[in-house]
């Protein structure tokens, strides 16, 4: 189970990286593995604000579809529109090539309700039992 | 058995059933063999009046069924399967699913469709809700046409929810241009048509569906797929999501059911279709293969969030109705059509010339249309009975208002000889 | 095999009309008109029916296979109902008949069966009035739904915004509530199988419009307190609905309405064997206590006092009509047909061996299986296949390798709860003959899985098809013969 020691995660499994305000995220390794192969990603229109914790994005598999909520509130500035021809991607490099949204942070003092990455990999052990 | 279970009889089976959960009363009647039961049900059969001769409508048809098309669905290994979960086993209805999916793509003209709803009226609701789903509005603009059952459907459904219904009249038999654009507006999520609509009459919406694109609302049409073999598709027309009632596909009439709901659209509305969707794909070792696919907006595993409730559809009539357009096919379609349109238009004419009765003609129509009575056409249909003839569809049954007025249908079953009989026994009625 | 558009030759007919008898050739006028013909098959009459034949031999049926499928009910679909339903005399039948005035007259058959059929299933389940309408088991789960609200508003009542399903529930429940615009509350299952009271009841409130739920549940267990869930949500007042999903275990021994239940709907293509017909048609009806009987959709069968089964569409408070008649009518007749046939006694007899036979499959798995409950299943049983999946063996697996067998896999991965799950219903018209042998490759499956679990992968490779690529199907969606269709 691969984890990223710099970003912050939450609950749901979403990662977020922040930097000079920008919140990129995406869904973490279990995430995706939970999920299976990727057939479809439900992108948010850009410009569209969300709070957080507010589900914004949908990720498909074969077997399920998942609902993905925004890790900080504020303005989606961009998506990664690569997903639309190539949603394995979230699947092969979900930390990396398989981000899926930015988002212009609003208040950054949110932050503080997620977790970093050791705080996520003991919530990680404690699903497991 | 028993014994290797470990209990001493049937009833420690049920020990978990406490005695105050025994039932009340189970006062049911001794059972009967096998020629009892069909001794009953046929003496039951025969008390319903199937031999009038049916100029009855109204959205579901007196349409002639190839025999081939029973005898094949009648096998064992369509009709008994179960739900196609397993692709490995049940290639057969899968196949048969794609071919009818295809087949509804082809007479409609739209991109895609899925494997099939309850019927034409529910059908026409889960269709709605769709492009409610899709533009995110609350403002329905109904045209009056459309079928008055269909309506009282989508009401039942709705009537809890906060959408905003607007009724658009009928004019002259058609929809009425100058309503639709007065109520079209940003909050406008979708535009109900009908085409034949209720009365019969034929459009082309074209005009409408370039009004309503222009603020965003999408077109739902409701279609009669033998029209279909000679009228304007939808999708020709600009429609967005198209629906209707299978049943003149090769069902009998059956009393009411089982039929079959088709929902077709254009291509980029698939992830928001409700319903199984069957897709081709490769197996293992390379081969086309089919299978049901897009399920993760399903209920099994969506579940509150699916885009339906819906799980057993009617997957033996759309294998029914694949079979009968592949038996009647692209020559017979069109074929059918023309001898429902030809007999219409020859009883058209022999009714015209009866005194006190008028056919209505302001707008063209295909195999139905609209006649007024000098009485109430209650009356009428009650003395027509009496003559051997089902007359048609008293439409005040609906519509308030409209008492004198009969819709009568006339299908390629209906003989020369059966229309000039009726044509008189009419003329002797309404004299 | 090739698809009917690609056996089709230009010009073929498969059925001929006959000429026109009317001296008329009309035309529909051209803006009205088609531009292309449908481009629909172009086959022989034999070319399809081959094509349809050939297609019918890749399934499995019934008629061919035995189909263990927990939560189905997949029993054999006896013939007679089949030819019932095909006389003349229903099948011809306009349903618009009936709406016309003095119409009852022309459809007294039609009528009466549906009547008596009502008759029957109130008698059945303990419920005052039926309802045919419902098209199939989720409609019927929306109507009562629906029953339910239209109780709630007509006390004036605006907040009962919560349906309350077990963690076992169909999944059909919470979307069928969903649509009826209810959000649900899931309340965990206890170690035993049964719903948890404690958290029940602390779900339970004045915003509660009330509860769904399956007796015995998807676990094949009977609910033991049932009788404190029905008094719980009947103290606020809420509604009790039962899915009759598995009614095949109680028939004769106990009655949804006479344990607290307030409606229900039966799947008649499970408990009354309508055929399945590959995924439908079926039909829901639903029956209901006095509380919603004036709610029922219209319109409703009744017996008039001069003897004539009649149309009534006089309910003020009817929700309306839920479908467009008054059911799925020819799938209702077959099972009319084998509830005559039945009787008082066959019904008590099929939940007698239904639950005989789950028993017995399970006691002769539980030693290969991981038993989920350690007590007397009814007529099904659950099964996760965890051990063998730490083997490299998942459920999935198992089902494939049983299609090779010639034998249908039972429900695997329902319910969701349960780890590698597999549910097994053989149902009453199995023979002890059949389920040894099913037991034996269950038995077999289980043997392999230690000594080749990678063999596995493989199957089935006896079938038309290996496994399909359901990846592909999603992302690359092609769902029509003309044209490939990805979003």
């Amino acid at each position: 189970m691969e984890i990223e020691e710099n970003f912050l995660y939450t609950k749901e499994h979403e990662w977020v990286s922040i930097e000079d305000n920008i919140a990129t995220m995406g869904i973490t390794d279990y995430a995706q593995g939970a999920l299976g192969d990727v057939t479809y990603v439900e992108l948010p229109e850009e410009e569209l604000e969300v709070e957080q914790f507010e589900q914004f994005v949908s990720v498909e598999s074969v077997k399920a579809a998942s609902d993905i909520y925004a890790p900080m509130a504020g303005k989606v500035i961009e998506v990664n529109r690569k997903l639309e021809e190539n949603p394995a991607m979230i699947n092969k490099d979900c930390y990396g090539k398989g981000w899926i949204a930015k988002i212009d942070v609003r208040d950054m003092d949110e932050s503080t309700n997620l977790m970093n990455a050791d705080e996520y990999r003991n919530y990680l052990d404690s699903l497991a039992h | 058995m028993l014994k290797h279970i470990g209990v001493a009889d049937i009833d420690g089976l049920f020990a978990d059933i406490k005695p105050e959960h025994k039932p009340r009363s189970f006062d049911l009647p001794v059972g009967l063999s096998e020629y009892e039961v069909v001794r009953r049900l046929t003496a039951m059969s025969l008390k319903n009046n199937v031999h009038v001769v049916p100029f009855l409508g109204g959205g579901y048809y007196d349409h002639y069924i190839p025999t081939a098309v029973p005898s094949l669905t009648s096998r064992g290994e369509f009709y008994t399967a179960y739900t196609p979960y397993q692709p490995e086993c049940s290639q057969g209805t899968l196949q048969a699913l794609f071919e009818y999916q295809s087949s509804i793509c082809a007479l409609t003209g739209m991109d895609v469709s899925n494997a099939s709803l309850y019927d034409g009226g529910t059908a026409l609701y889960e269709a709605m809700m769709m492009a409610i789903r899709i533009t995110g509005r609350h403002k329905v603009i109904m045209d009056g046409g459309v079928s008055p059952i269909y309506r009282k459907i989508i009401k039942t459904y709705t009537h809890h929810l906060s959408y905003e219904f607007q009724e658009t009249p009928v004019v002259h038999g058609q929809s009425s241009r100058q309503e639709i654009e007065r109520l079209l507006g940003k909050d406008t999520a979708v535009v109900i048509l009908q085409n034949p609509n209720f009365f019969g009459a034929i459009d082309d919406f074209t005009d409408i569906i370039q009004k309503a694109h222009a603020v965003g609302a999408l077109v739902l049409v409701s279609v009669y797929p033998i029209s279909l073999g000679l009228l304007k598709t939808p999708a020709d027309m600009g429609a967005d999501i198209v629906t209707g009632e299978g049943q003149s596909l090769g069902l009998p009439l059956n009393f009411g059911g089982p039929y079959l709901g088709f929902i077709c659209a254009r291509k980029k509305y698939i992830r928001k279709m409700p319903g199984r969707i069957v897709g081709e794909t490769v197996d293992s070792r390379g081969q086309r293969c089919f299978v049901n696919t897009l399920q993760a907006r399903e209920q099994h595993i969506r579940r509150e969030k699916a885009t339906s409730n819906i799980c057993t559809n009617v997957s033996l009539c759309a294998i029914q109705a694949a079979i009968f357009m592949s038996v009647v096919g692209k020559n017979g379609l069109k074929e059918m059509a023309q001898l429902n349109l030809d007999k219409a238009e020859y009883a058209k004419q022999l009714l015209s010339k009866i005194k006190n009765l008028e056919v209505k003609r302001s707008s063209p129509t295909f195999n139905e249309f609209t006649v007024a009575l000098p009485m109430d056409a209650s009356r009428v249909v009650e003395e027509m009975m009496k003559k051997g003839f089902a007359a048609g569809f008293p439409l005040g049954r609906y519509y308030p208002g409209m008492e004198r007025y009969l819709l009568v249908a006339v299908t390629e079953k209906r003989t020369k000889e059966e229309i000039d009989r009726y044509a008189k026994a009419l003329e002797g009625v309404v004299k | 095999m090739e698809l009917i558009f690609e056996k089709s030759v230009t010009g073929r007919k498969g059925f001929s009309f006959g000429a026109c008898d009317v001296p008329v050739h009309a035309h529909v006028p051209s803006p009205y008109a088609r531009r292309e013909d449908a481009r629909l098959p172009e086959v022989s009459e034999l070319d399809a029916v081959r094509h349809y034949t050939r297609l019918s031999q890749m399934n499995f049926s019934i008629d061919t296979h035995f189909y263990p499928l927990g939560s189905c009910t997949m029993k054999y679909n006896p013939k007679f109902t089949e030819s019932v339903a095909r006389l003349v005399g229903f099948t011809d039948l306009h349903p618009l008949l009936a709406q016309l005035s003095g119409g009852e007259q022309w459809t007294q058959g039609a009528l009466q069966v549906l009547y008596e059929l009502e008759q029957w299933m109130g008698e059945l389940t303990g419920f005052a009035h039926f309802t045919l309408q419902p098209l199939a088991g989720a409609h019927g789960e929306l109507t009562g739904i629906m029953l339910m609200a239209a109780y709630h508003k007509a006390k004036g009542r605006t907040n009962r915004k919560y349906v309350i399903i077990p963690d076992s529930a169909h999944g059909t429940n919470p979307a069928s509530a969903a649509i009826a615009g209810y959000e649900t509350i899931t309340i965990p299952s206890n170690k035993d199988g049964g719903m948890d009271l404690e958290a029940l009841k602390a779900a339970v409130n004045d915003q509660t419009a009330g509860l769904m739920m399956t007796v015995p549940s998807t676990y094949g267990v009977f609910e033991p307190n049932i009788s404190q869930i029905a008094k719980i949500i009947h103290d606020v007042d809420g509604i009790m609905y039962y899915d009759g999903a598995n009614l095949n275990a109680v028939l004769g021994r106990c009655r949804p309405g006479d344990i607290g239940f307030d409606v229900m709907h039966i799947n008649t293509h499970k408990t009354f064997t309508t055929p399945h017909g590959g995924g439908g048609p079926g039909a829901g009806p639903v029956g209901v206590n006095e509380k919603l009987t004036p709610f029922l959709p219209i319109s409703r069968v009744v017996l008039r006092s001069d003897g004539l089964y009649a149309l009534d569409y006089n309910y003020p408070g009817s929700i309306g009509y839920i479908a467009s008649f008054y059911g799925n009518f020819g799938i209702l007749v077959r099972a009319y047909a084998y509830l005559l046939m039945l009787g008082k006694e066959g019904l008590i007899d099929t939940a007698n061996h239904a639950v005989l036979n789950a028993n017995y499959i399970m006691k002769k798995l539980s030693g290969h299986y991981k038993i989920c409950f350690d007590r007397l299943c009814m007529h099904e049983s659950v099964f996760s296949a965890s051990p063998q999946a730490e083997r490299g063996v998942h459920a999935i697996d198992i089902a494939k390798f049983l299609i090779d067998q010639q034998i249908h896999p039972p429900t695997v991965y329902f319910p969701i709860s349960v780890p590698e799950a597999i549910m097994i219903e053989p149902t009453e018209t199995e023979s002890k003959q059949t389920m040894d042998h099913f037991i034996a490759k269950m038995i077999e499956a289980d043997g392999l899985s230690i000594t080749d679990p990678a063999a596995f992968h493989n199957f089935p490779n006896t079938m038309p098809i290996g496994r399909p690529d359901e990846v592909k199907a999603a992302r690359d969606i092609k769902t029509s013969f003309f044209g490939s269709d990805a979003a």
